[in-house]
């Protein structure tokens, strides 16, 4: 999983049907000095995350897993928001 | 996921049989500000995009979950068409 922090939201009318009714959310990746580090990119909300929240998502298939049994074309989910977090 | 904009079509008469009237498309990956960025790739359509269209482009294995997609050999599907992206830094 990689820290990010959620930067806006996507609006998409047409999509995959199993699509309908999920999150997609624009995520900046950040280093540990909490820059951002990397291009942002889109990924789905399985949690509730909103923006300017501080949020691990994980890349590859496991992103539609939170959906099961629907199985969504998804490569990159939100799976949690982090309250806090320290790099010692 | 990208975002990307299509840029051009592909057409291949000699292919793999499981891509058999899909529609190949060339996108352009931009980031959420719209600023094209990255090289360019072919990504199999799966909700009717056109040149022009901002999409959302599913990458790797997940590309096969696509609607319609299941066992082909694809590494990018196009799942949406962008209508907005709303950005709060």
């Amino acid at each position: 999983m990689q820290i990010a922090r959620v930067i806006g939201d996507v609006v998409a009318t047409r999509k995959d049907d199993s699509l309908t009714g999920i999150t997609l959310l624009v995520v900046q990746p950040l280093a540990a000095d909490r820059q951002p580090v990397g291009r942002p990119l889109v990924a789905v909300d399985a949690v509730g995350a909103g923006v300017g929240e501080h949020v691990f998502f994980v890349r590859g298939k496991e992103a539609s897993f939170p959906f099961y049994p629907v199985e969504p074309p998804v490569d990159a989910g939100i799976v949690g928001i982090i309250d806090h977090w320290d790099v010692g | 996921m990208l975002l990307a904009k299509i840029v051009g079509t592909v057409v291949a008469t000699r292919k793999d049989p499981r891509l058999v009237s899909n529609k190949l498309l060339v996108a352009r990956p931009v980031d959420p500000r719209g600023k094209a960025e990255g090289n360019y790739l072919v990504a199999v359509d799966t909700v009717d995009a056109g040149v022009g269209e901002t999409v959302l482009i599913v990458s790797g294995s997940s590309a096969r979950m696509a609607s319609g997609m299941k066992d082909c050999p694809v590494d990018a599907a196009i799942i949406g068409i962008i209508d907005t992206v709303d950005l709060n830094e």
